[in-house]
């Protein structure tokens, strides 16, 4: 099923949660909504599940309007952050529940609800835990049931909101994977929200960003990565060194130190921002090509990757490379050396225009 | 948060409005009505009647020994509550669970068998009454006997209100002052009671408009010796089974004008709970959000 | 303390504020618990049985503990319809209510006794209307449950009111999800997560109604047989100087009333063990 959302708003008081949102959901996708906390996500999620209502705007189901569906009747599966396991109820009992409410009429027979039940439960491969409380188990283990309750009743959207929030990183890891699995298995449209860019990028189909009620970008997660539309998301992607400077005629300039961008840079502002991720930023003891200068203040040397930090000469600013074991090894870096920063690949957004481009 | 939101997870508005009404009617009928009655009937012959009513000995008499009891049992009830929670809120030892039902235990007797249990120890034909008999000391059907039923009825009020709270605040805060160097007087005074004086001040008006009102216990005790061994609840009594319906109200009065302020304190005291909670919240909050605006 | 087996702690003031409670709790609860059993030690089965089993006896503690159940039952009813109205509808004046619940706990149990009284009479307030209708509520076993119900309410809406605050709106929100309608969520959702603490609130409420006195002796008219209750036949029993008979009574309400204490704290167990560690 594709979901259609169209000029979506929705303010709390004062505050605009979402400003006039529009995002269309393929059927199948597995959707990440990624962005900081305060940003509209979650507002977003519970508006298509129908748990808020917006102010003005659409939610369409398949090409149909659904804005004013009641949940109960949207068939959606959703599931919260803390679970919301029905503490009274066995792990048995809150995988049926949306079964046994269902009227008399639609209701499947007893023998059927504990087949779909058991069949669902092996699923999320917890059938041994059918008669044990929500208490008793693991908080893995209560996110896998809150998923199993929300698919018992057959929903065409799966909904999900900060799904691996609450658990701590191992086991967040391996949900992750399988909530991959999971969904290559029964391919329904999913939608899940996050604040954590790691989990967006490695588990979706396409990531939507957003910040501030507005979305930044949407794409395939190594599109987002390799090609960041905006500034925010460029910061928001990971770690990230920004240089001021000025862009025209093809070349940016930082302080001494001129850049060339390559032909298809026309643009020109004299407040340009570049953005070089730290493994994008190579470190040399020649100035050719250089972005700028820096003293070597600190040498992490552990694990695969050796970060390097720069004092950048001029502004003082903290300038951060990543450096392989090797490269590190063969320029024989010492604290306290002065050396130059180029650039493999640069992000470069002029202040006035929303314009970017980039030098690989 | 908005008008939508409730849509969702409340009842349609006649089912609301529906329940409103019928707890209303309710609380009115049962709660609302004897309170007004209280006062009506003291002042259903005008205010002369009622002041007359107050300054006459006897119900003088009941008015101070009322206040004389509260003064002596109310400090000795805190002395013993603040012990016992600190016994048991900061410290592991055997028989804990044992000792906080102990504690309890006044909660679930009827304050007349409380009454008796007194009679079967003090009272003449009692446990240790021939030894009292002997040595001139009259406990029963005297302030002392009041006094002593008073401190039972209201034994657990403290130590209830200050257990759990002690318990949920922790004791981190006066490790970290022993570790700074304070001594154990110093911790208590200057880092407990700042903790739990709004929990402490809670217990001690419970305790005392217990004190004040207790009937079934003190009147098994009292012997009901006018101008003597009366307290504003006997004396209310024996007003009422005279038919002085002025006179009993007027005394009832000021017994509900006393439930009156300790409702008010209390509603208080949980605001300002409230507010202390809600303000860490917000902070908390706002500590999250911070850095996001940044961007 | 080695007898105690105290953990050790850096905290000091054990041996002070133990020794003061211990001290304090002999004295005010124990000493007078043991005069009581050592008087009962002293009635001899036969005895018991000849004072307990007297048909006034017998009639007064089925009353004590007819009325208190009734009125238990009717503030269960009511204790929750007001802790759910507090916790989940806005209504002009709600502070004043909520602060108004907790009036039986605040105002002297005597107070409310003649309160109740006055208004019920044939010629009170209330009572008026009732009269003709055939309903004489002061001076029997109905005038009672009344009393009691006013004397309980606080047990049932003050338990029941944190447990229905606390719970997650999110969970009612998974339940629309899944299809259920308002009514289902109540009867599977809400209510067995409220259950324990109703069943709880209402067994408090009852034990407290068992042994009141001060605000059933004026509405009750004490007639023997019809609307004596048991702690009035304790005071006239140690009126009468039958200490023992007074003794009889006491042990079998104390008895009735540590079952009562007992279930509350099963009760308890039972229901954080099923509901028990997180969410």
């Amino acid at each position: 099923m594709t979901i259609d959302i169209r000029n979506i708003r929705k303010t709390f008081g004062d505050f605009v949660a979402l400003d006039n949102v529009d995002l269309t959901i393929a059927s199948g996708e597995l959707l990440a909504l990624l962005g900081p906390s305060g940003c509209g996500k979650t507002t977003l999620l519970r508006i298509v599940a129908g748990l808020e209502r917006p102010d003005s705007g659409q939610v369409l189901f398949s090409g149909q309007d659904a804005t004013h569906t009641h949940v109960s009747e949207r068939q959606v599966g959703f599931v919260f952050q803390h679970y919301a396991l029905f503490r009274h109820m066995t792990v048995f009992d809150n995988v049926a529940f949306g079964l046994s409410v269902k009227s008399r009429k639609e209701r499947p027979s007893k023998e059927e609800i504990r087949e779909r039940v058991m069949k669902l439960l092996k699923l999320v491969q917890l059938d041994w835990l059918a008669d044990a409380y929500p208490s008793q188990l693991s908080g893995g283990q209560r996110q896998r049931i809150a998923l199993a309750r929300s698919l018992a009743v057959e929903p065409k959207v799966l909904l999900l909101d900060e799904p691996f929030g609450a658990l701590d990183a191992k086991v967040r890891k391996d949900l992750r994977r399988w909530l991959r699995d999971l969904h290559d298995e029964i391919h329904i449209t999913s939608v899940f929200v996050t604040h954590d860019q790691e989990e967006a990028l490695e588990v979706s189909d396409r990531v939507v960003v957003m910040d501030h009620g507005h979305i930044e970008q949407v794409g395939r997660p190594d599109d987002i990565y390799e090609s960041p539309a905006t500034p925010f998301v460029t910061q928001f992607l990971g770690d990230v060194n920004l240089f001021h400077g000025r862009v025209d005629g093809g070349s940016l300039t930082i302080g001494d130190y001129a850049h060339s961008l390559g032909q298809q840079h026309a643009g020109q502002s004299d407040d340009a921002v570049a953005y070089v991720r730290p493994h994008d930023l190579d470190v040399s003891r020649v100035a050719d090509g250089a972005l700028a200068a820096g003293t070597v203040e600190h040498i992490h040397a552990v694990g695969p990757v050796v970060r390097i930090e720069l004092a950048q000469i001029g502004s003082g600013e903290t300038i951060e490379a990543a450096l392989t074991k090797e490269r590190y090894r063969e320029l024989g870096l010492m604290l306290g050396d002065t050396v130059y920063v180029t650039p493999k690949k640069v992000a470069v957004f002029l202040k006035d225009q929303a314009q970017q481009d980039y030098v690989i | 948060m908005s008008s939508a939101n409730h849509t969702l997870t409340t009842e349609a508005p006649w089912v609301r409005r529906a329940l409103i009404a019928v707890a209303l009617a309710f609380v009115t009928l049962f709660l609302l009505i004897p309170l007004i009655a209280v006062f009506w009937e003291a002042l259903a012959k005008g205010w002369e009647l009622y002041l007359a009513a107050l300054i006459e000995p006897e119900a003088w008499s009941a008015i101070k020994l009322t206040l004389l009891t509260a003064a002596i049992a109310v400090p000795l009830n805190v002395v013993f509550g603040v012990a016992a929670a600190w016994a048991i809120a900061r410290f592991e030892f055997r028989g804990k669970s044992l000792f906080t039902t102990l504690i309890d235990l006044p909660f679930s007797v009827s304050p007349v068998v409380a009454g008796l249990m007194y009679m079967l120890l003090f009272g003449a034909q009692g446990w240790l009454g021939p030894w009292l008999a002997e040595h001139d000391i009259k406990l029963m059907f005297a302030v002392p006997g009041i006094v002593l039923a008073t401190v039972f009825v209201t034994f657990p009020f403290v130590a209830r209100e200050l257990i759990p709270l002690m318990q949920a605040q922790g004791q981190d805060e006066e490790q970290a002052a022993m570790v700074l160097g304070a001594s154990g007087w110093q911790t208590f005074w200057k880092v407990t009671i700042p903790n739990i004086k709004w929990g402490l001040l809670y217990g001690v008006i419970l305790t005392n408009a217990r004190a004040m009102g207790e009937f079934g216990a003190v009147s098994v005790v009292s012997g009901h010796i006018r101008g003597e061994t009366n307290t504003i609840p006997l004396h209310v009594e024996i007003l009422y089974n005279e038919y002085n319906f002025v006179g009993a109200f007027a005394c009832a009065s000021i017994l509900a004008l006393l439930a009156l302020v300790t409702l008010l304190v209390k509603t208080l005291i949980e605001w300002r709970i409230a507010r202390q909670r809600e303000g860490a919240k917000e902070r908390t909050l706002e500590a999250r959000l911070a850095p996001v605006s940044t961007h | 303390m080695s007898l105690l087996n105290r953990q050790h702690s850096v905290l000091p003031g054990f041996g002070l504020s133990f020794g003061i409670s211990v001290v304090w709790l002999s004295l005010i609860v124990l000493l007078p618990f043991a005069a009581l059993v050592l008087m009962s030690t002293k009635l001899g089965w036969s005895a018991f049985i000849a004072t307990v089993g007297a048909e006034r006896v017998i009639a007064s503690l089925k009353l004590s503990f007819g009325a208190s159940a009734i009125a238990a039952l009717i503030n269960a009813v009511f204790g929750f319809l007001l802790a759910w109205v507090l916790v989940r509808y806005p209504f002009p004046g709600k502070r004043f209510i909520d602060a108004l619940i907790d009036l039986p706990f605040a105002l002297p149990t005597a107070v409310a006794g003649i309160a109740l009284t006055t208004l019920y009479a044939p010629n009170g307030w209330i009572g008026q209307y009732l009269a003709p209708l055939g309903l004489k509520v002061a001076f029997t076993p109905l005038g009672i449950v009344i009393a009691l119900v006013f004397i309980g309410l606080p047990f049932v809406v003050r338990t029941v009111q944190p447990v229905l605050e606390d719970l997650e709106k999110e969970l009612e929100e998974a339940a629309t999800c899944l299809g259920a309608s308002r009514g289902q969520i109540f009867r599977r959702v809400i209510f067995p997560a409220a259950l324990p603490a109703l069943i709880t609130g209402t067994t408090m409420a009852f034990a407290r109604a068992t042994g009141e006195f001060g605000s059933v002796i004026f509405i009750a008219g004490n007639i023997p047989l019809v609307s004596e209750i048991a702690p009035l036949i304790i005071i006239s029993k140690l009126d009468q100087y039958d200490y023992l008979g007074a003794t009889a009574v006491a042990v079998v309400m104390l008895g009735l009333s540590f079952v009562l204490l007992f279930a509350i704290n099963a009760i308890q167990w039972w229901a954080a063990r099923r509901h028990g560690g997180g969410r």
